[in-house]
């Protein structure tokens, strides 16, 4: 099974409650990153396509936070998190909070890997405590959700 | 091994040979030999690696027969794609946004300076 280098590829760690995305682009890690901490930029492809994107405050530095809101239909979505560690064009190490669940905290690092003629790796794991979380992070926007997906998923089994 | 149902077929569907075993199925049902065929390894590695989509419910394997097929539970198998391509497809959707951004940026953008250091020293 091939996949052209600039399909997204997800995959999601057996052991650990981890889901890694590797994606490859036709730019230097100087402007992936920019993209990645400038809040004009972030708002113009981080939001889902049918939302709108509102930042609040994005502040991409070592010890900095965010916190933005994707706005659908009169309903707010609102997430937040803090940057741990920003190494410019390198790694930004974050926490990521969806604000419907505030308990609950996903561990994001974000490694830009020079592949030299202008192009990028990007690698983002997300790890969080536990492997329901995981599986509804994973199912997160899909329409029949992840506990219809399970209770499919135990019939089939089953059967 | 983890003991959620997502984590073994994710684990499962990780391995190259397995996908291209899964691929294989697609098409009708067939034996270890066969499936061993094309590989460049022991029909024990093979038997490891349908061991392992056997326990994530993805294929079965009938008793009755001497040949003993492998059967790809298609069922399992359309459910789990369908859940995490959804998922690769909405990043693959917020990429291609990176992309086209990435596309209109000037290339002599200014290096961002070094954050300054904030909270208690480590």
């Amino acid at each position: 099974m091939t996949t052209s280098t600039h399909e997204t590829e997800i995959t999601a760690d057996p052991d650990i409650p981890l889901v890694r995305i590797t994606r490859e682009f036709d730019a230097p890690p100087e402007k992936v990153f920019r993209a990645h901490t400038d809040p004009e930029l972030v708002a113009r492809w981080l939001g889902p396509r049918r939302h709108e994107m509102r930042v609040e405050h994005y502040d991409c530095r070592t010890g900095g936070s965010y916190r933005y809101l994707h706005v659908s239909d009169g309903n707010e979505f609102a997430f937040h998190g803090c940057f741990h560690e920003v190494r410019p064009s390198e790694l930004i190490v974050q926490t990521f909070t969806f604000e419907g669940f505030p308990d609950d905290v996903a561990l994001e690092r974000l490694v830009f890997e020079d592949l030299g003629d202008g192009r990028t790796r990007l690698t983002s794991t997300s790890l969080v405590d536990s492997f329901e979380g995981r599986d509804a992070f994973l199912a997160g926007g899909m329409e029949d959700g992840v506990r219809q997906g399970y209770e499919r998923l135990d019939e089939l089994l089953a059967g | 091994m983890a003991a959620d149902p997502l984590s073994r077929v994710f684990s499962a569907l990780a391995d190259p040979t397995r996908r291209d075993i899964v691929a294989r199925l697609t098409v009708g049902d067939a034996t270890v030999n066969e499936l061993a065929e094309p590989y460049d390894v022991t029909v024990q590695a093979v038997s490891k690696h349908l061991k392992v989509l056997e326990d994530a419910g993805l294929v079965s394997r009938t008793r009755e027969a001497q040949r003993r097929p492998v059967h790809l539970e298609a069922e399992v198998f359309d459910l789990m794609t369908k859940w995490i391509e959804r998922y690769r497809r909405q990043a693959e959707e917020r990429y291609r946004r990176l992309d086209d951004l990435l596309r209109t940026m000037p290339d002599d953008i200014e290096p961002t300076p070094p954050p300054p250091r904030t909270g208690a020293p480590r």
